[in-house]
């Protein structure tokens, strides 16, 4: 191992083992997790090249390949419940994209979810043994986010009992599907449905695209691949165009609404459920995060105690880069980050699972505000681990840009979270129009309960008039609940500016609409103070569960910095509210740096604790054993362009260009 | 294409251009040459050849660069330019490869010592370059003499193998830049002669005696050349690009309704799509603007340096090196911006997005990583800034003047901003103002830290690497307010142009008030800007939001880039979008191949379902 590696890891204050199992929940769950990793990426059909010196055809093919051995290896363990095939997966094969994936995590789940007994029986025991492999076909070329926009129609003939899937325009064209352009034979596709003349809305048709037996597109199907992609080579997302194509009535999914033989439409009772989907998957993405950020922070701190640089005084040896203040600056507040949305993600995942429980009792009270939240945080937290992955690769230098460095593969299939299930701009506005209703219902002398109940104080405060801004107490800088008191203030007062900006607009507007327009900067602003604030609250009360004292003593400074950064990004806003003073934002400032010392001698066991194996992080700047350059020069040997020593276009062009001129 | 592909296109295309550079007689570093690159989005190989040559120009003697000069433009030999070491990057004193003079055979011996020492980066060493300019550590009479640049053949001129003694090869594959075949040199005492070393700046005499004609920092001379015709040679054009696919779309694209009754609205009538697509545009034409100026001092200071009057040099040396840090720093952001605005098919290559950002970003980390750059401005600022204090103190005679890009520091500076209302902050003077006196107050600050920890007992160096973080935030006001100068000046000379005047103002207006909120808490920190101020900042800038919509598409179209240039489906000038990103999928290998996944794996699989059925 490499000296300095080994040095870092002795030194640490802590056990990192420790760490890992308050991570992943238990001892136990380390355990299982590990048995599982193990029992697949020691499976020699697993093993594959380097995806970075393939092709894109040829990383699709591999992508089909290890797909196809994956379903042959569940039915070996029989593994057959979705959610079960769906953690199996995603936990386990955690870099890898997969054409079929859809087929588990979209096609099958929606069957379940809106498909009645009879279409499940019919379909569901084929989909899950891939006879038909299918995906999920919602976005449109034209149209994404704003689901009532879509333009594909499916209207119906009583006549033949059939329904008639047509794409009038080039924009109604379903656009970016995974697995749709060259793997899938089926698509659950989202249609206007008309009937009797009449268009009813959104609804879900199982359509099939492809022969089964040739593969070949079906009479009326235009299928293919949108083509290349900033990442995401193995997808092969894809395209549909359906041209007055027929499918059978009982190809519409029926749970809740229905169309009668002779065309009469039967309204669904409630349209809550359908959130569940989304809800669920948001959630994931929260903690999707939390891992794409944790390995970027494994992969920049790692290297950066390997990597030697500069001096910091003349005539000295040259430091680990780690040594120097700005290179903490950049990566320690990322770590912090890095584990506040770790226990972001585990809180989400467990709300969903209590929540999920309620509605099964039929108790749907909640469920706003988990929809609104996990929107919101789902923004929150891709937009800052999309900008924080690129930090970490360009604190690795140069060669963060080589794709030796894992760090580029993982930020381009992290960065799509940000704009897919929900572009995020339009996600903090759901948040902040539940926060205008909590706003409201509070004005109108109603307690408002869970993460916003912090409104409920607003009325009190008012007593001044234009002061949001006397608090009680003076911010403890030391103290996780004292901070998170402060960002509480900071989001009550952003709230209550948007709603009071949104107010003045309505009044000089007179539509409500284009006052939430002219006010939605506002809007986002207070949508994120929220969402820091729920970040802030999560990971300080994550400490008061922490028993290990060293574990606890070096996660609580990480809670610490990850509070002090962020006020010192947004000292504006403390400042303006009066939440801190000036030589408070000075001390923050001055705390912020002592802070870098205190953790420089964990970071690399901090790291370490999120247990990634070599092989998941793709990285050689991010080697567990640190021996980075040996390898980065054997890898670079590898590469296509090295397979002759004198390259034919020396032949071709140069040559001639050295003579002819 | 795959990167073989790209890289065989791009040497292909150059030497097409080449032909007709040579029909038409245009001159190395020409307008039109740079016109050329402009129109070929740079995909070209072998640009580093003018960088060698811009190396030459400034450190070679005028016998050097009469005999290099005409091999490289009838391309008798193909050059590249070796800093970066696997090991080592911007820190160009800790460079492990040496070069050791020995009088007996009057040759330098260039050598690799260790595998860290080997060069890694440069381009188009990988598989093109026959040979590349090295920069060593010069040992000559027992003593080390720092780094100094060497021509080292590294290609036979007959068959194009490596030279005895040289392994060389491609480092791999990148983010972007596949076209360019950045590579990998390892030198096993490798013999060139005495003349080999460019030697305007120090010589090495025949017996082996070290003359040394300029400053320590004549070495860094050609990086600062080559630093400031990146600016507008590759990076800001990267963000126009970007802006103008954006916001092209964004009137193209439409979605939801802003009020229920009506149709689909366009994206760009939303504030939320406009608060993230004016600022990028705004900057861009501001580092339009800063770049330009920076170049015109380059140019006017250039030849003094060359015939050794090195008295600029400090100055544009701390200017160029923040600046670039700014600019690539900002640009990147920008173009992400960008990208994501553009929803799901930002995502997509066919939007011509996502090669913009992945090359934008190499920007942030080569010729010199952008943190490392900012804390030499830094370092330049702290220096000129406990000058003029010492200048200051009673009792001193001597006035020597502040170089012109700091002279603000000097002036004497309000405590408090005089604006009233919102329009207030619409004058140039005023938020010019306000930026002096944050970067002043910064600069001011992060040398208090200094002295500070210095007091406490630590030395300058270490008390400095315990204070970065500040020196960090100073040089980047300092280097904003710069720009928001430049932009202002800009503005002045525009006077006889009303029209063009008053857009551009809305631009320059924006760009300093965006700034003012996205770092409100310096401005609030010392009571210079009060709250209500920053709210009334916060009205005009969304005013200007409003205003700028108007001519947004016009404010694109003026950059002027043609559709093959902007090689995206999303931003064409047309605004045939939807037809033409089917037209383009259509086209993808991955429809026009076969599938060869479902012959060998998808096939056996619903088949071996099925017989077990």
């Amino acid at each position: 191992m490499n000296q300095d590696l080994r040095r870092e890891r002795e030194a640490a204050s802590f056990n990192p083992e420790l760490l890992t199992h308050v991570l992943d929940g238990s001892p136990e769950s380390t355990r299982r997790r590990r048995e599982i990793e193990n029992l697949i990426l020691n499976d020699p059909d697993f093993q594959h090249e380097d995806l970075n010196f393939l092709t894109r055809s040829q990383r699709y093919e591999v992508a089909v390949r290890k797909s196809a051995t994956m379903v042959k290896k569940m039915r070996e363990f029989g593994i057959a419940d979705p959610e079960e095939i769906m953690w199996f997966k995603r936990m386990h094969l955690v870099n890898f994209v997969e054409p079929v994936g859809l087929n588990f995590s979209m096609f099958i789940p929606t069957l379940l979810n809106q498909g009645t007994t009879a279409q499940q029986e019919k379909w569901l025991l084929s989909s899950k043994g891939l006879q038909i492999i299918g995906t999920y076909a919602q976005t449109e070329m034209g149209h994404g986010t704003h689901l009532r926009g879509l333009e594909t129609t499916a209207t119906y003939d009583p006549e033949t009992q059939e329904f008639i899937l047509n794409s009038p325009t080039v924009t109604s064209i379903k656009w970016w599907p995974g697995g749709l352009g060259k793997t899938s034979n089926h698509a659950i596709v989202l249609a206007q449905l008309i009937t009797k003349g009449k268009c009813y809305g959104l609804h879900a048709f199982i359509v099939p695209i492809r022969e089964i037996g040739t593969h070949k597109p079906l009479p009326g199907i235009t299928v293919g691949d949108i083509g290349p992609k900033f990442g995401y080579d193995e997808m092969d997302n894809g395209y549909l165009k359906m041209d007055n194509y027929r499918i059978p009535r009982e190809n519409m999914l029926m749970k809740y609404a229905q169309v009668k033989p002779d065309g009469t439409y039967m309204k669904p009772v409630s349209n809550k459920l359908t959130y569940g989907t989304m809800v669920f998957v948001r959630s994931f993405l929260v903690g999707e995060a939390a891992r794409s950020l944790s390995k970027a922070c494994t992969i920049a701190i790692r290297y950066s105690a390997v990597r030697h640089q500069s001096e910091i005084k003349p005539g000295e040896p040259e430091p680990q880069i780690l040594d120097f203040q700005t290179q903490q600056y950049k990566l320690f507040p990322l770590l912090a980050t890095a584990y506040a949305f770790q226990f972001v993600g585990a809180y989400m995942k467990e709300t969903y699972h209590r929540i999920n429980e309620d509605i099964g009792q039929g108790d749907l009270s909640e469920l706003p505000e988990l929809h609104a939240l996990t929107a919101g945080l789902k923004a929150f937290t891709s937009w800052t681990t999309n900008a924080a992955i690129e930090a970490c690769r360009m604190a690795c230098g140069g060669h963060g840009y080589s794709h030796c460095s894992g760090l580029p593969n993982i930020y381009v299939t992290f960065t799509p979270t940000c704009t897919f299930e929900g572009e995020n701009t339009v996600m903090m506005l759901q948040t902040a129009r539940f926060l205008m209703k909590s706003y409201d219902q509070v004005h109108a002398g109603k307690l408002v309960c869970g993460m916003v109940s912090y409104l409920n104080g607003l009325p009190t405060q008012r007593i001044q008039p234009q002061q949001v801004a006397v608090w009680p107490a003076v911010v403890d800088i030391d103290s996780p609940e004292s901070l998170t008191e402060a960002y509480k203030r900071r989001a009550t007062r952003l709230v209550e500016i948007a709603a009071k900006n949104l107010q003045n607009e309505v009044i000089h507007r007179k539509s409500k609409e284009v006052a939430w327009n002219l006010t939605s900067v506002d809007l986002v602003r207070a949508s994120e103070a929220h969402c820091h604030y729920v970040a802030v609250k999560l990971f300080s009360e994550k400490l008061l569960k922490i028993e290990d004292k060293s574990v606890h003593a070096v996660l609580r400074n990480l809670c610490l910095l990850y509070c002090l950064y962020g006020i010192s990004q947004k000292a504006g806003d403390f400042l303006q509210g009066s939440i801190m003073t000036e030589s408070q934002i000075t001390q923050v400032n001055q705390r912020i740096k002592e802070l870098l010392i205190a953790i420089r001698p964990d970071a690399v066991a901090l790291v370490d604790a999120f247990d990634f194996q070599d092989v998941t992080l793709g990285s050689v700047l991010g080697r567990y054993d640190g021996n980075v350059y040996e390898n980065l020069f054997e890898w670079a040997k590898k590469s296509p362009l090295n397979k002759s020593e004198v390259h034919e276009s020396y032949f071709k062009y140069l040559k001639p260009l050295q003579s002819k001129l | 294409m795959t990167q073989n592909e790209r890289y065989v296109a791009a040497v292909q295309r150059k030497f097409h251009l080449q032909t007709i550079a040579k029909r038409l007689g245009w001159l190395e570093n020409s307008l039109e040459f740079h016109y050329a690159y402009r129109a070929l989005s740079g995909e070209l190989a072998l640009s580093l050849h003018h960088v060698f040559l811009k190396s030459l120009r400034t450190l070679g003697s005028e016998e050097q660069i009469a005999k290099w000069t005409p091999l490289c433009n009838e391309f008798q030999i193909i050059a590249s330019y070796a800093q970066t070491e696997l090991g080592h990057g911007t820190n160009l004193r800790g460079l492990e490869t040496e070069a050791t003079y020995d009088a007996a055979t009057q040759e330098f011996v260039v050598h690799s010592p260790t595998l860290t020492a080997t060069k890694w980066w440069p381009g188009d060493m990988g598989r093109s370059a026959t040979h590349t300019l090295v920069q060593a550590q010069l040992i000559c009479s027992g003593a080390r003499q720092g780094m100094h640049a060497f021509i080292v053949p590294i290609r036979s001129l007959q068959d194009h193998t490596p030279l005895p003694g040289v392994t060389v090869g491609d480092i791999g594959p990148k983010m972007d830049f596949d076209h360019t075949d950045n590579g990998f040199l390892q030198l096993d005492h490798v013999r060139v002669p005495r003349e080999n070393m460019l030697s305007r700046f120090a010589q090495v005499l025949p017996d082996g005696t070290y003359v040394k004609l300029g400053t320590s920092q004549t070495n860094y001379f050609s990086l600062v050349v080559v630093r400031v015709d990146l600016l507008l040679g590759e990076i800001i054009p990267l963000l126009q690009k970007a802006c103008v696919i954006a916001i092209r779309y964004s009137v193209i694209r439409h979605q939801s309704s802003i009020r229920p009754s009506d149709p689909e609205a366009k994206i760009l009538d939303y504030q939320t799509q406009q608060q993230k697509l004016f600022p990028p545009l705004a900057t861009a034409y501001a580092f339009h603007f800063l770049a330009s100026s920076l170049l015109e001092f380059l140019h006017s200071s250039y030849d003094a340096i060359l015939n050794k009057d090195f008295s600029h040099l400090p100055e544009l040396h701390a200017l160029s090196a923040g600046i670039k840090a700014m600019i690539s720093d900002s640009c990147l952001q920008g173009t992400e911006l960008c990208r994501q605005a553009c929803g799901g098919h930002g995502y997509s290559k066919l939007s011509g997005l996502p090669s913009l950002v992945s090359r934008v970003t190499a920007s942030c980390t080569y010729e010199g990583d952008n943190t490392v750059l900012y804390l030499q401005t830094a370092r330049f600022l702290v220096k000129n800034y406990l000058q003029a204090q010492a200048q200051a103190t009673p009792g001193s005679t001597l006035q020597k003047s502040l170089p012109q890009s700091i002279a603000y520091l000097t002036t004497t500076d309000l405590a408090r901003c005089p604006a009233q209302k919102a329009a207030d902050f619409l004058h140039p003077k005023l938020y010019t103002m306000a930026w002096a006196h944050v970067a002043t107050r910064l600069i001011k600050d992060s040398v208090h830290h200094l002295e500070t920890v210095m007091q406490s007992g630590a030395d300058w160096d270490e008390a400095w690497n315990q204070t970065t973080v500040i020196h960090l935030q100073a040089a980047k006001a300092h280097c904003f307010y710069i720009s928001v100068k430049s932009f202002t000046e800009t503005l002045e000379k525009l006077e006889n142009d009303p029209a063009v005047q008053q857009v551009l103002k809305r631009l320059c207006d924006l760009y300093a008030l965006h700034g003012i909120l996205t770092n409100a808490g310096d401005f609030l920190h010392d009571g210079f800007l009060s709250g209500s101020q920053v709210d009334a900042v916060r009205t005009a800038y969304l005013d200007l939001l409003r205003l700028i919509r108007k001519d947004a598409i016009l404010l694109t179209d003026a950059f002027d880039f043609t559709d093959q240039c902007l090689n995206s489906a999303l931003g064409c000038y047309d605004g045939n979008v939807y037809e033409r990103l089917f037209h383009w999928a259509q086209k993808s290998p991955t429809n026009t191949q076969r599938n060869p996944a479902y012959e060998k794996y998808l096939r056996p699989l619903l088949q071996s379902w099925r017989s077990k059925l």
